[in-house]
């Protein structure tokens, strides 16, 4: 069979699988907990699955397996720092946010806080961190589609991005968060195994032994031993030393403030079984970067010519894919091409699972948040937030696909890893204190909120990311026309001053004022986070 | 928005006596400096361990590319220890909790749910 039809086959398999499980998770879809938290009734295993599948994004499979590809070890920093996050996550996080929220990122603030400014900076920054996320998909899923398909029109492009925002839509206005999670699963499982079948293919051809893999992608790479080596990428100077460490602060402590992570602890029945779907989420996230690992330096040994012109000219993001067409036995042949047209096939359900969830978050945060609790004074009947929960998902779907069809251009890693800083920034500090320091308040959330947010956007602003490379190769580098230089923000990270800066605010609004009314409720909020007194109950059927 | 100095209060009410009650059990305070003692050290720890990984990958270029065994150098090892010590950290933090946080915090829920019941809700 023609490779096109047969990935066009399982591309069309993969969409009609997932409508039908939303159809199917929406038999008994009513009621808020139902429809923003699944009924709290999934099991751990069912949610680490999940979690797995809403982390495991396009930026992870594709990104980070180009990025080692690309530029040897230095792609690695990646997997670690996106893994040890989870610590923060399980540690700090997870448990106490189950039993002290409902449905958003905002409800454990809102437990002591003033509502209306907690909520309003809350929302503001669910769906600022959603938007850039679900860019970075989007943008993937467009150049993806159209290069594995051999099309490269920006019709098709366009058509895919446009097809991806109705899907995500769908998702989320008929299945909710049952469907989404349902989707998030079988993504999950078919990209573990995907993925696995790859590898094993890959370590054969290296009788199983990693060092005699390791040295063909260093002779293959043309680098040398320097590819095997930390540096090839970051160590060039100083600046890119420290940009390198400030991308891996923002990689370890966005990932516990990212909001369509943190609304996944609410979908189980108890703060004990959010900790046990961590733990199998670091099992299967911690096993899925071991992977990428050996994906990554498998793409650098065993593509050559013409193919390795291909990924660097993806810059990465088409190493996986072409990789599998090559273990299976190369270009034309009839197992490399089921073979890629397989792992096209999940590449494209990876991202179909995250932007559900990221679309999911943000518009139950403005209909949960911004709609009931600031405009209506919580007073809105369930029947009204969720419709207008499927309001704003259709209307935060049509802008994402407004602004994804301009940002084309843009390289997906960054917007992913701007998505960790901007997280890190702004919502871990207010997370943390809100949990642990009995003095924090409205003022603090709001400020170190808002100031993380704003710092950390602005630093990109003035950053090379927009202005001030210049043209390289007939090629501007930045964002903004090349004859326009407003950069005098050296790191392509904001991460190493906008994270203490998110912090700083916070601690400099807690102790400008005091507010005795959310030191009083802080002994509730620790009692209930603590022992899970009081805390939502999981819907019995 | 950000301008909360002259607007009334708008924080939900409080919930629970109840609460107050259970924060003041030397059950609780056990429950809570066992969490901190264990959560706080171990956070420091792991972070302070991946940055120095980060630095290291930066400045000690000379150990990192010092190779082990074939084409295994300490870099690639070092790395792959992270991902240990997170399945470790993970590990062993589950442990403590179901055998040291669990009983006290189930305990403090029941004293909790029996306090709602007896108030007839």
């Amino acid at each position: 069979m023609d490779h096109q039809v047969l990935t066009t086959t399982l591309f069309l398999s993969v969409v009609a699988l997932t409508i039908g499980i939303t159809f199917w998770a929406s038999r008994d879809n009513s009621g808020s907990d139902s429809f923003y938290a699944g009924g709290r009734s999934f099991s751990p295993i069912q949610n680490g699955l999940a979690i797995g599948g809403d982390y495991m994004s396009a930026a992870s499979f594709l990104g980070i397996s180009g990025a080692i590809a690309l530029s040897g070890y230095d792609g690695f920093l990646y997997s670690i720092g996106f893994l040890v996050a989870w610590l923060v996550a399980l540690l700090l996080v997870a448990e106490m946010l189950r039993n002290s929220g409902r449905y958003t990122m905002a409800d454990q603030l809102a437990y002591r806080m003033k509502q209306t400014p907690v909520r309003m900076a809350a929302a503001t920054s669910t769906v600022v961190v959603s938007i850039f996320y679900l860019l970075a998909q989007m943008v993937g899923a467009g150049t993806l589609v159209a290069l594995l398909l051999g099309v490269d029109s920006q019709f098709v492009k366009n058509l895919v991005i446009f097809g991806v925002g109705i899907l995500m839509i769908f998702y989320v206005t008929v299945g909710g968060m049952k469907g989404t999670t349902w989707v998030q699963i079988v993504k999950a499982v078919l990209l573990m195994a995907g993925s696995a079948v790859i590898v094993f293919l890959v370590l054969a051809k290296f009788n199983f032994n990693l060092s005699e893999l390791l040295g063909a992608a260093a002779s293959n790479s043309g680098k040398g031993q320097a590819f095997l080596e930390p540096g090839l990428k970051y160590g060039v100077s100083t600046t890119s030393k420290i940009d390198f460490i400030s991308l891996g602060i923002a990689l370890v402590l966005g990932t516990a403030g990212l909001p369509h992570i943190l609304i996944r602890f609410y979908t189980v029945p108890t703060s004990r079984d959010a900790r046990k779907s961590v733990l199998w989420a670091i099992g299967l996230i911690g096993v899925f970067y071991l992977f990428t690992l050996v994906l990554g330096f498998g793409a650098a040994a065993l593509l050559k010519g013409d193919k390795a012109a291909e990924v660097a000219t993806s810059k990465g993001n088409l190493a996986s894919p072409l990789l599998a067409e090559a273990v299976g036995g190369g270009a034309g042949s009839t197992g490399g091409a089921i073979l890629l047209a397989v792992i096209a096939a999940v590449a494209f359900a990876t991202i179909l699972a995250v932007v559900a969830g990221l679309t999911l978050t943000s518009s139950s945060s403005v209909a949960h948040d911004i709609y009931n609790n600031v405009i209506k004074k919580g007073k809105a009947t369930e029947k009204q937030e969720i419709k207008v929960t499927r309001i704003a998902a259709f209307t935060i779907g049509l802008i994402a696909i407004l602004l994804a069809i301009p940002a084309q251009n843009l390289n997906i890693a960054f917007l992913v890893a701007l998505a960790f800083a901007v997280a890190a920034s702004a919502n871990l500090p207010a997370i943390v204190y809100n949990m642990f320091w009995r003095r924090f308040n409205t003022r603090g959330a709001t400020w170190s909120i808002y100031g993380g947010l704003a710092s950390s956007l602005l630093l990109v602003f003035f950053s090379p990311v927009m202005s001030g490379k210049g043209v390289i190769d007939g090629v501007n580098q930045s964002l903004l026309p090349a004859s326009i230089d407003i950069s005098w923000f050296p790191l392509e990270n904001p991460g190493i001053l906008s994270i203490p800066l998110g912090f700083l605010f916070g601690y400099l609004g807690t102790i400008s004022r005091r507010e005795p009314e959310a030191e009083d409720r802080f002994t509730e909020l620790e009692v209930r986070a603590l022992t899970g007194a009081g805390s939502e109950k999981a819907v019995i059927h | 928005m950000t301008s909360d100095v002259n607007t009334p209060h708008t924080q939900s009410q409080r919930q629970d006596p109840l609460y107050d009650e259970l924060a003041a059990s030397p059950e609780f305070g056990e429950l809570r400096k066992l969490y901190r003692g264990f959560v706080f050290p171990a956070t420091v720890a792991f972070l302070a361990w991946y940055l120095l990984y980060v630095l290291m990958s930066n400045w000690a270029t000379g150990f990192m590319n010092h190779q082990l065994f074939g084409n295994i150098n300490v870099a690639l090892v070092f790395g792959l220890l992270q991902f240990g010590t997170t399945f470790l950290l993970a590990w062993l933090y589950s442990r403590f909790s179901t055998a040291r946080l669990d009983p006290l915090a189930r305990e403090l829920n029941d004293r909790y749910e029996a306090g709602k019941n007896e108030k007839g809700h």
